[in-house]
């Protein structure tokens, strides 16, 4: 495998681009360091489609976080270009990526996802949907989360307490995107749940405690500000109930390579799955790369092992079966 | 079982460094900082105007004839033929400055650091302005000060709160001001509140430290007189070349009584043990001779034209309920939204149109600022501030309309 051409992709002009370029250089780095010949490629700074189309790379490795990384757009383009590449396909990507597909498929699969209602910038602007806001929060109670529908590490999400606290919240949320998530607060432990290779391919449960107490985009990306447990400190019962839940999210939203379900335990042990992501952070405060390291995995053996599972793919050609 | 850890010095860092964290915002400016993106964030020099045959020259005098100086050790205080030079740029504005109260800084923003360090101890109070510079509480704050905030209007700093305040009790170690063209409200103190300012610190025995990075950059208006001509006794002074000359070269000052500039040298050696004297020598050589003057009145010209446009922008595209200061010098406008909006949160939705601003509760230490934005009209071109505001306007136009439905 050593001496392959490898384009790491991250970067790009989500709001996550910062997250991405740490994910994607130290991506990089680590296949340097495993003999593959691994460049990255942002495509905020040159042209993707004209990138790829005159080097000849033997896979992608999709670094990239947020909208176009993540909600299928780059996916399309490599399976129009013939590229291998690693991750989810494109419309698995769309529906992962979007809050409210997600959640509608969680539930139509009996996946525990806390209860839910949406709404949409267009349905507020023409169509008079703030006259019922209330209802947004009568039906999924208070406390609730609010988030948009397609961004990623906690960007634009706020907790609500009180129904005044909404429209706020809502704006909030659509800075982000078209339209917001509001979702029931679950007061618990939070767990990340990873795959690497198929749905039943887990790493060790991550147990995360914010010590704000917000799992937040500080907490996320501040060294120090969070403690991990890599695996949970969770009962070997409650642990199998999240790896099972976690193998049915993956299952259930088509999922291929890597991929990560954010939860959290309730009191009675109960998982509650709050988030899917088709592009895991591999930063070094990360989670993914936590679970490999729990098992034994070093980061440049996970790079490694997910890259090979793109390479071993033929083509990325829509017509061959997976 | 085992707790992972992502830095295993996490326990080890000073408590001083507890403010110090990754942020959502800091997150989109990597995202604004593509070039499709017009920014009326950043306070960066129009640095393109400078003459480049001059700045040439400038470098080829000095390592043509001063190599041996210039790529050597300096002294902590920064060399007097400099400092002759600063005290030269004081007087410009009115100020006499004796060369020997000076010390050159890394930047302005050195000063603020090693002022901090010299006069701030845990716990201890300063009084700073409210909205104040972003960049003076980063620095200020690893000293671990309480603020004591002072709010602003047209005329600058409301010195009767502070009046007040002092009355109550309060007991700042220092009254941290911007008087001219305010960075981000762009106001600039009057003469009487200078002139009670400086006579309400000298009875109260509280040293002023007067941050002037703007002064030379006046549009209209006349001079004020600085607070450190007014009271050079009680009045710590920084200066910087930054906007006169160049941000690149980092060659700001310091002007002080003996006391605390024997402590101000001693603490810059003890930080990186002298300036550059390359950078030092390029900022004599830049000051010497009268070019400066040309350059400065067209990066003036420069600014004057762009803040005309930014303003004249404002008022066709922004919704009724915002309103704005009106500069008469330096790089800043000010704007107070409508109340509904969050420019923290509105920022994503800004940069998704390719559009960046500073969002006001950068400058408040306290989470206030919500409803404020800092727009810099210094480094975009006309065309570009023009389009810049115009997509702010119709953001802030659908955030009304948004507000609207949301409150029924």
């Amino acid at each position: 495998m050593s001496g392959e051409r490898i384009a790491v992709l991250a970067g790009g002009r989500s709001p996550e681009r910062e997250v991405s370029l740490r994910s994607g250089h130290r991506v990089m780095t680590a296949l340097v360091s495993r003999g593959y010949d691994a460049f990255v490629i942002d495509p905020a700074e040159s042209a993707l489609v004209a990138t790829l189309s005159t080097a000849t790379v033997s896979a992608c490795y999709v670094a990239l976080h947020g909208k176009e990384g993540e909600d299928g757009t780059v996916q399309r383009l490599l399976e129009l270009l013939g590229l291998r590449y690693t991750g989810t396909r494109p419309l698995a990507c769309e529906m992962t990526f979007d809050k409210v597909l997600a959640k509608e498929s969680l539930d139509a699969a009996q996946v525990p996802t806390p209860s839910w209602a949406v709404i949409e910038a267009p349905a507020l602007r023409d169509l008079g949907a703030g006259a019922i806001l209330h209802r947004l929060a009568e039906r999924v109670g208070l406390p609730a989360v609010v988030k948009p529908s397609r961004a990623g590490s906690a960007m634009g999400l706020t907790f609500v307490e009180a129904e005044a606290d909404l429209p706020h919240a809502v704006m909030s949320a659509l800075s982000f995107a078209d339209s917001a998530v509001v979702e029931r607060r679950i007061d618990g432990v939070e767990i990340a749940a990873s795959m690497v290779g198929a749905p039943d391919d887990l790493l060790p449960l991550v147990e995360v405690s914010p010590k704000s107490g917000v799992y937040d985009y500080a907490a996320r990306y501040t060294a120090g500000a969070t403690e991990y447990h890599a695996p949970a400190r969770l009962t070997p019962e409650i642990t199998d109930r999240c790896n099972s839940v976690a193998a049915q999210v993956f299952r259930t939203l088509g999922l291929r390579d890597v991929s990560r379900a954010d939860m959290i335990v309730d009191e009675q042990g109960r998982p509650w799955v709050i988030d899917v992501n088709v592009s895991p952070g591999m930063t070094d405060t990360s989670l993914l790369p936590m679970a490999a390291h729990a098992a034994g995995i070093d980061f440049p053996d996970l790079c490694e092992r997910i890259l090979g599972l793109a390479l071993t793919r033929r083509s990325s050609s829509r017509w061959e079966p997976d | 079982m085992a707790e992972f850890n992502v830095d295993p010095y996490v326990d080890l860092y000073a408590r001083r460094t507890s403010g110090m964290s990754a942020s959502e915002v800091r997150a989109l400016f990597a995202v604004a900082a593509q070039g499709d993106v017009i920014s009326l964030a950043g306070g960066m020099p129009f640095v393109q105007a400078l003459p480049t045959d001059h700045v040439l020259e400038v470098v080829a005098s000095v390592l043509s004839e001063r190599a041996d100086i210039a790529l050597q050790y300096g002294v902590g205080q920064g060399s007097a033929a400099l400092r002759q030079r600063l005290a030269m740029l004081m007087a410009e504005e009115g100020t006499l400055a004796d060369p020997e109260d000076m010390i050159v800084t890394t930047g302005a923003q050195q000063g603020l650091d090693l002022v901090g360090k010299v006069l701030i101890d845990p716990g201890d109070v300063i009084a700073i302005e409210a909205p104040a510079y972003v960049g003076a509480l980063s620095a200020f704050s690893a000293y671990e000060p309480r603020y004591l905030q002072v709010d602003l209007d047209d005329e600058g700093m409301i010195v009767d709160q502070l009046e007040d305040a002092l009355l109550k009790g309060a007991r700042p170690k220092f009254v941290y001001t911007v008087p001219n063209f305010h960075n981000p409200a762009g106001v600039t103190m009057s003469g009487r509140r200078r002139e009670h300012l400086v006579a309400l610190c000298r009875e109260a025995r509280i040293p002023i430290l007067e941050d002037n990075p703007y002064g030379l950059l006046r549009f209209e208006g006349d001079l004020e007189p600085t607070l450190r001509s007014l009271d050079p006794t009680n009045v710590i002074y920084l200066g910087t070349v930054s906007k006169v000359f160049s941000p690149g070269v980092r060659v700001g000052w310091a002007l002080a009584g003996s006391g605390v500039l024997q402590r101000l040298v001693l603490a810059k050696e003890a930080a990186d043990l002298c300036g550059s004297n390359l950078n030092m020598l390029l900022t004599e050589r830049y000051l010497s001779g009268d070019t400066w003057r040309g350059n400065l009145a067209h990066l003036v010209s420069v600014y004057v034209a762009r803040r005309d446009v930014m303003l004249a922008s404002l008022a066709e595209h922004f919704p009724n309920g915002a309103t704005w200061t009106r500069p008469a010098g330096g790089f800043y406008v000010w704007v107070r939204l409508p109340q509904y909006v969050d420019a923290r949160a509105m920022l994503a939705a800004a940069v998704d149109r390719r559009v960046a601003y500073v969002p006001g509760t950068a400058f408040y230490p306290d989470g206030r600022g919500r409803d404020r934005m800092r727009l810099a009209f210094c480094h975009p071109t006309e065309d570009r501030i023009e389009e810049g505001v115009k997509r702010l306007g119709e953001l802030l136009s659908d955030e009304e309309e948004l507000y609207r439905s949301l409150s029924g």
